[in-house]
């Protein structure tokens, strides 16, 4: 801990989703009455197949998708009250296109959310690189010299330099290499603990869910079809839809460890 | 010619402030157009359909459709908007930029990444902030190009704005067209030229600069743009002032127009008037010029304005219709009939000498029969005035073809055989050195057509003026303007309308 007494860093705000829907102008129902409450710093994945709703779901705490119906509560108030760009100022956006602008540095890049609230903190800046784990050499160069994790590095940082307590995240890793992916995880999953975030992540990928989520919701045909712990859905609850979800990345686990039987032996 | 070479800085500083200004002026309409279109996608494709339709129109018609259009809207607020000039010129440049502008701004705006504009929202930028911070960076290139096309464009159409009245390089590419003066119709083609390739290449700087976030590059290249469109604006406030000592001389667009302008405007100098020059006006535009002021002295034919403005089609003997025209053009337009010169230059049906002897053609009678084994070459109003119409009235001739020249190509067409008839000029030199036959026109379907000066209403009053012009009054015979025009018409030892404006002064006896 420093050593001046900072005030220990409320977790991050609680989520309520009340009876929310989304309904498309061509009558597709990509959010269908979902209801449920997140806890102040938990880290949920939600997990389904495309076109299952959970990235509509996500943008509707944000307000980058407007309910049709019902309405999303953080900390108790709705997100609906205010202007959006108030709102989204207090919330960290990851997303798997990253959307770094080609025409700014990245130390730019990650002080633009600084300066649309009309601060200036190069330090600041500097300390979320260290952070996000890039070289202070990188700072200078253009998005389009980075590699895709390096990226999506710059992407996080951006995503957190106001201080933001809570993150979304859709599909953040979905277009970089395993080993990235699984480093990147790591560092978010530490990020998440050291600010006690409440972290929202959109993932198609069930094994990324178990590993770092406290909790995780299934979603089909924009339903909640299982809401369960990690440890929960190893041991078969949650449902047929999730025991689907979760055979896959076990059955790779025991043929892998079946694998390295056979080699040792 | 070096005389007329010595113009071309004067014109090419009032092409390109002419250029730059309805440039800056499509910019301040285009963009915020262009954001709305890129916003509202059915305003966007309305106003690309609108500025695409524009383009299709031909640049030298838009101008001429904002004379009419500014005069009625002139005449609908009780007057005070010039419909010659400067004002449509710039309207209708300013169209015919708009569309590269707009264009490219929408297609810009549409091209942006969709995942930047995510990133945007998702930081929390307002609409203003994502415009300036992610938006105008990124389209910055795209909507560049456009500019760039549009002033390429805009300078390469100014040079027509000349038909409206508004000096500018096409001035020299005009003359030298009717006159065959290739040297002038090169000066004006290059000078426009090198005019677009210049302002290109410094918006192309400027583009470049911006793209490296050089700021003060850029600024530096856009000021050396602003500062030529002041510097070629210095002589239009320095002008001011002289208390109606500077003058403007009209001219339509044939030799004799040239001609009869440089013998007018060297009296007039020699009165002690500064004299500046507007050639190449549309037949129907100069008398809207002298009566709006546009052109204080210019030089008409009695015919034209009585079938034309007057809007008559009785043909009543030439001095009564004279007597007729000065009242009507005194009452209706303040303009002054000061006299007229002494010669016609009358429509005249004319064929090939022997041609028309084989054929026993004298007269439009005799044309009649013969009409359609034969091929009509005109000039290129000829066939949409009244007068055509009220010669066919008369005498019910159908040629086997008819196709319209400029005046020079039609007395080639004349003598190379593709047409066996045109409508000829009757003071035409070339009638005579070309050994032509002007066919009689015993029905006097064809009315006078007296060469006559006329006085905007401003000079109404100005004796001096007047009096430097009085000894022009039925001094000209038509021989010596037929040998006048012939000077600069005629294929070898071509003399310049101003060396034949002094031949002519000296033949009647008003030389030095």
């Amino acid at each position: 801990m420093p050593a001046q007494s900072l005030p220990t860093p409320a977790s991050g705000p609680a989520i309520a989703f009340e009876r929310v829907a989304k309904v498309y102008a061509d009558g597709t129902a990509a959010v269908d009455d979902v209801s449920l409450t997140l806890a102040p710093g938990s880290l949920v994945a939600l997990v389904g197949a495309s076109g299952s709703g959970k990235s509509t779901l996500l943008k509707t705490i944000n307000r980058l998708v407007v309910p049709s119906a019902g309405r999303v509560m953080l900390d108790g108030s709705d997100v609906a009250d205010g202007p959006p760009h108030a709102l989204r100022r207090r919330i960290g956006y990851v997303f798997q296109e990253v959307g770094l602008f080609p025409h700014l540095t990245v130390a730019e890049n990650v002080a633009l959310p600084l300066r649309v609230a009309g601060r200036r903190d190069d330090d600041r800046v500097a300390a979320m690189l260290d952070l996000v784990d890039l070289p202070a050499a990188l700072s200078t160069r253009l998005p389009a010299e980075l590699s895709g994790g390096q990226r999506q590095r710059v992407g996080v940082a951006r995503a957190l330099v106001t201080g933001p307590r809570l993150l979304l995240m859709d599909e953040p890793f979905g277009a970089l290499d395993p080993v990235t992916r699984e480093a990147l995880m790591e560092s978010v999953a530490r990020l998440h603990r050291e600010l006690a975030l409440t972290t929202v992540m959109v993932t198609h990928d069930m094994a990324e869910a178990l590993l770092a989520a406290d909790r995780v919701l299934v979603m089909e045909h924009g339903r909640v079809v299982a809401d369960e712990t990690p440890a929960a859905l190893l041991t078969g609850a949650g449902g047929e839809r999730a025991a689907a979800l979760v055979a896959v990345p076990r059955a790779q686990a025991e043929r892998l460890a079946a694998l390295a039987r056979r080699g040792g032996a | 010619m070096s005389e007329a070479l010595a113009r071309v800085p004067a014109l090419a500083a009032q092409h390109l402030l002419l250029a730059l200004a309805a440039l800056l002026l499509a910019l301040a309409l285009g963009l915020p157009l262009g954001l709305l279109a890129a916003r509202r996608r059915h305003l966007g494709a309305a106003v690309l359909g609108f500025a695409s339709l524009v383009q299709t129109v031909p640049s030298l018609a838009l101008l001429a459709l904002f004379y009419p259009a500014l005069l009625w809207l002139s005449a609908s607020v009780g007057g005070g908007i010039p419909a010659l000039g400067f004002l449509p010129a710039l309207l209708a440049l300013t169209l015919y930029a708009l569309l590269p502008i707009v264009r490219n701004l929408v297609t810009g705006l549409a091209g942006i990444d969709r995942a930047l504009l995510t990133a945007a929202d998702g930081i929390g930028m307002t609409a203003a902030q994502k415009l300036r911070w992610v938006e105008a960076p990124l389209v910055l290139p795209v909507a560049m190009a456009g500019v760039r096309t549009a002033a390429v464009w805009t300078i390469g159409a100014a040079t027509l704005s000349t038909t409206v009245g508004q000096p500018s390089l096409g001035d020299l590419i005009f003359a030298g067209l009717q006159t065959q003066a290739w040297t002038l119709v090169m000066a004006g083609c290059v000078g426009a030229a090198a005019l677009a390739l210049a302002v290109d290449a410094l918006l192309g700087f400027a583009e470049r600069a911006a793209g490296r976030r050089q700021w003060r590059r850029m600024a530096a290249a856009l000021a050396l743009l602003v500062a030529a469109g002041a510097a070629a604006s210095t002589p239009l406030w320095r002008g001011g002032g002289d208390g109606g000592r500077t003058v403007v001389v009209g001219a339509k667009n044939f030799s004799e127009q040239y001609i009869l302008a440089r013998l007018i405007g060297a009296r007039l100098e020699r009165a002690g008037y500064s004299v500046t020059y507007r050639d190449g006006l549309g037949s129907a535009v100069a008398f809207g010029a002298v009566a709006s002021g546009a052109v204080d002295v210019y030089v008409d034919y009695a015919g034209t304005l009585w079938t034309g403005a007057m809007a008559r089609r009785d043909t009543p003997p030439r001095a009564r219709l004279v007597a007729e025209l000065a009242r009507w053009t005194e009452r209706s337009r303040g303009v002054t009939l000061l006299g007229t010169l002494g010669f016609e230059n009358a429509y005249a049906f004319a064929m090939r000498g022997a041609d028309a002897r084989g054929r026993g053609i004298a007269s439009l009678d005799d044309l009649v029969a013969a009409a359609p084994r034969l091929r009509l070459g005109a000039d290129l109003e000829f066939l949409d005035r009244p007068e055509w119409a009220a010669i066919r009235a008369a005498y019910p001739l159908r040629f086997a073809a008819t196709t319209p020249y400029s005046p020079t190509f039609m007395y080639r067409a004349l003598a190379s055989g593709r047409a066996d008839v045109i409508s000829a000029f009757s003071s035409d030199g070339r009638i005579a050195a070309e050994h032509l036959i002007v066919l009689s026109d015993p029905r006097g379907a064809i009315p006078s057509y007296d060469a006559l000066l006329l006085l905007a209403p401003a000079r109404r009053e100005d004796a001096r003026f007047r009096a430097a012009l009085a000894p022009l009054v039925g001094r000209i015979p038509v021989a010596a303007m037929r040998s006048a025009n012939y000077l600069v018409d005629r294929d070898t030892d071509k003399k310049s309308p101003e060396a034949a404006a002094a031949w002519l002064a000296s033949k009647v006896g008003l030389g030095e």
